[in-house]
């Protein structure tokens, strides 16, 4: 490894990234810290990618990231839409979850009950 | 000076957020700026008004008209004819006034603002992924140190950023790493401290899980400037994820070239191994840690020699926290002085607090050092959980000081702390509200510390079950005032006699809660 | 043998004694490090039996002698007891008709208390084998004991 292949490296995850989104029309990231499992966020994982694929919406991607910190809301997700808020979800479970494919995924109305932040 | 006409504020909250709030405020601002009306009129942000399902909610002052269902097309014709000629456009405005005004404050609770520098990755990128890693600035700061600093350089950096160690004893980070690379001897470690036990602290975790790939890129930097050439990252063996992503991470970092030989063409070699502990507070005391390395009872070594002369296998090994080392990268890709723009004189940078017990939102924050305990509780925890009041927060982890109400406007950094005889320890703060039980909550403490007393000195080991045992009567309503005094008198003599900081440091929590609450426990002895 | 599988995977240096002792413990069946297991490992490091004991010994997670399917961990340090774990301990003992470190007669479940599991935003917590649980209730108690007990 030297500086010039570090660089190769980001430019093609950089590339890589914007491609993915390019495709995808709603990403789906879910925390995946302890906390958030725990409190559990492995079945709201489970229960969107079962919806997604059920439905067969190729443009949406369900992924995970670490914890943020606000332990009381967890299980939490976040839909990231091109053009639109970012919509965070918290104290989410799995009917919640098939809610919001339903409603906010599919329908494109956020379930405001569930909001906790847009940004 | 300039006459400021009208506010206008814009309710910002998820409502309005959703409802296309960000357009309306971008066409407002051009608008006014156009019609030249920059210096007279000022936008505002403002949190929630109480006004619902109403879409983008704006009040314009001093008039105190409110528009709902704003769009960006309204926008031009609104400040043409309110703000430019001063006439209302009855069209959109809310006919009734709400009764009550109410502005909630904007982002307050855990969604405030924090400046994060070890927390940055932490919740936004995808943990298992080195190119996400890589995208978020991953290993820049490793290759900027290893292919154009000298190890001096480093270490001069970080002296002068005046970090210092997050594991509870705040040992000056750049000095530790100072007297390690004079010591001579081609043999040294460095060994990352995630023992993590201190109860109520899972900052470590949050790193680990998080953003695995910065603790991996500072040890990279903190090998290069010390002469260690061999990593160890002690994880405690509950912390499963932990274990895992972090594994995960090395694997990738080393298939990328970033972990093994001539990382950046520098001639530098490095590589990690992580180590799984099992189930021993003691174990984060940098010694005993060491002694569980190398596979045996985890009791703490005499000191001095310290770990930087004669550490793992008798070699010179540094020790460091893991929030400590995640500091390192930004001081390396953003210099010494912007990160002394964080925080206070003596202790620079941030730090991660756990907010817990009674508040509405528990959680974990990172902020600046020098926030005081009002803010912490009041601002990002957002206050005590059902409208109760605040009795006292034990600071610091189980070996920390209950601080109450006087404490709460007191700067909170590890020098000023300790002034009070209290102590910022792991950043681990328990809330309780009014109605705690001060004497249970201490029995807990207790509890705690016996059952982690690793038993090597006999002070701890007696003290410990001794205190135990007079908690325990206290509790039961079958104590007396001399089994209160008995508290006092053993922490005191196992601070004085104690082999270790665990033993020594029960005084804390002890001296403490009878400082305030003195009455409270006497009250429940005959 | 399962045993020397393990012993294997691991180079015969001191410092993997923790390694060594977490999986033989994790893939006994009685989630325990017997005695044969001591020797195993002290023959395969060239240590004293008396060492390895004394290190088994030393560390909470394991266990000399004999546990149930699964090992419930309940977390008692300040924080959880804050937010109730002390009812929720009476709940467990209760239902459970066993005391803190003991087996159900029926052999499915032991209960032991562990200090904070680094979960505490999510407190009261436990951990059920490697799983940690969080925000418990009794109700949520209730779901998870019996979710074990149907995957038998
Ligand atoms: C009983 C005891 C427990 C400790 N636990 C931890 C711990 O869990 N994590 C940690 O980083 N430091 C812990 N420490 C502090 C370490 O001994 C050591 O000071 C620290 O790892 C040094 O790193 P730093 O300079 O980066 O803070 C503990 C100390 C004592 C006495
Ligand atoms: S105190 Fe129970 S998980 Fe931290």
């Amino acid at each position: 490894m030297n500086l010039e292949d570090l660089k190769k490296i980001r430019e093609k995850a950089e590339k890589d990234i914007e491609l993915r989104q390019k495709k995808t029309r709603i990403k789906i990231v879910v925390g995946m810290g302890t906390s958030g499992i725990a409190a559990g966020a492995r079945e709201v994982l489970k229960t969107f990618v079962e919806e997604i694929s059920n439905r067969n919406l190729l443009d949406v991607v369900v992924t995970q990231t670490g914890e943020k910190g606000l332990a009381s809301q967890e299980p939490m997700i976040e839909i990231f839409e091109e053009g639109k808020p970012v919509i965070v979800y918290g104290n989410i479970d799995k009917k919640k979850a098939q809610g919001i494919v339903e409603n906010h995924i599919v329908g494109g109305r956020p379930v405001m009950e569930y909001v906790i932040e847009a940004k | 000076m300039n006459m400021v006409r009208n506010h206008v504020l814009i309710s910002i909250d998820a409502n309005t957020i959703i409802a296309g709030a960000r357009a309306v405020e971008d066409a407002l601002i051009k608008e006014i700026a156009r019609q030249g009306l920059s210096q007279e009129i000022v936008v505002l942000e403002t949190g929630s008004v109480g006004i619902e399902d109403q879409g983008v909610v704006l009040v314009v002052y001093p008039e105190g008209i409110y528009y709902t269902n704003i769009t960006p097309a309204e926008v031009p014709e609104l400040v043409e004819e309110h703000l430019l000629k001063g006439r209302v456009v009855h069209r959109l405005m809310l006919k009734e006034t709400p009764k009550r005004f109410v502005i909630t404050k904007e982002k307050t609770g855990l969604m405030k603002e924090q400046p994060r520098i070890v927390l940055k990755n932490c919740g936004f990128i995808n943990p298992e992924s080195i190119d996400e890693a890589i995208a978020a600035d991953g290993y820049q700061a490793a290759a900027k140190a290893l292919s154009s600093m000298k190890p001096d350089e480093i270490i001069a950096e970080v002296k002068h950023a005046g970090l210092t160690g997050r594991g509870g004893a705040a040992f000056p980070t750049g000095l530790k790493w100072e007297f390690a690379s004079k010591v001579d001897n081609p043999v040294k470690y460095i060994v990352c401290n995630a023992d993590e036990g201190e109860p109520g602290t899972f900052k470590d975790r949050l790193i680990l899980e998080g953003d695995p790939h910065k603790l991996i890129e500072s040890m990279i930097i903190g090998g290069y400037a010390t002469g260690a050439t061999k990593g160890f990252v002690y994880i405690r063996g509950e912390y499963e994820l932990s274990i895992e992503r972090l594994e995960k991470a090395i694997a990738d970092a080393r298939s990328y070239g970033l972990l093994g030989t001539n990382i950046f063409d520098s001639g530098f070699d490095f590589d990690i191994t992580v180590m799984k502990g099992a189930g021993a507070y003691v174990c984060g005391e940098e010694t005993a840690l060491i002694e569980s390395i190398e596979g045996k009872r985890g009791h703490p070594r005499n000191k001095p020699p310290y770990p930087i002369t004669a550490g793992l296998w008798g070699k010179p090994t540094i020790v460091n926290n893991v929030e400590t080392l995640s500091n390192i990268p930004e001081i390396i890709l953003k210099g010494a002085e912007n990160f002394k723009k964080y925080g206070t004189e003596k202790c620079s940078g941030t730090k991660v607090y756990t907010i817990l017990g009674h508040v509405a939102t528990p959680g974990l924050i990172e902020t600046e050092m020098g926030t005081t305990l009002r803010d912490i509780i009041f601002e990002y925890g957002g206050g005590i959980k059902d409208g109760k009041r605040f009795k006292c927060a034990l600071v610091g982890g189980a070996a920390g000081a209950f601080l109450g109400p006087d404490m709460l406007d007191v700067k909170m950094d590890f020098v000023n702390l300790r002034e009070y005889a209290a102590a910022l320890g792991s950043g681990a703060i328990l809330v309780m509200d009014e109605d705690t039980d001060i004497v249970d909550m201490l029995k807990s403490v207790l509890h705690f510390f016996k059952h982690e007393s690793c038993g090597h000195c006999v002070p701890c080991r007696l003290g410990t079950a001794r205190l135990v045992e007079l908690i325990d009567r206290i509790a039961a309503s079958k104590g007396t005032s001399k089994d209160v005094e008995g508290l006092t008198r053993i922490s005191e003599t196992m601070k004085d006699t104690s082999f270790c900081p665990l033993g020594q440091s029960l005084i804390l929590p002890v001296s403490s809660s009878l400082k305030y609450f003195k009455d409270e426990i006497l009250a429940r002895v005959q | 043998m399962y045993k020397e599988t393990i012993l294997k995977k691991f180079e015969p240096r001191l410092d993997n004694i923790l390694y060594i002792l977490h999986e033989l413990q994790d893939n006994n069946e009685q989630h325990y490090v017997s005695k044969e297991d001591l020797k195993l490992c002290a023959d395969y490091l060239s240590v004293p039996y008396s060492f390895v004991h004394g290190v088994a010994t030393f560390y909470t997670m394991f266990s000399l002698t004999p546990r149930g399917r699964n090992i419930i961990r309940l977390c008692d340090s300040p924080p959880c007891h804050l937010m109730g774990s002390g009812s929720l301990l009476d709940y467990l003992k209760n239902k459970l008709k066993i005391d803190v470190g003991e087996t159900t007669k029926d052999g499915v479940f032991t209960l032991e208390l562990t200090s904070c599991l680094g979960v505490c935003g999510v407190a009261p917590a436990l951990m059920m084998n490697n799983a940690t649980i969080g925000k418990l209730t009794p109700e949520k108690v209730d779901a998870i004991l019996e979710e074990r007990r149907k995957s038998l």
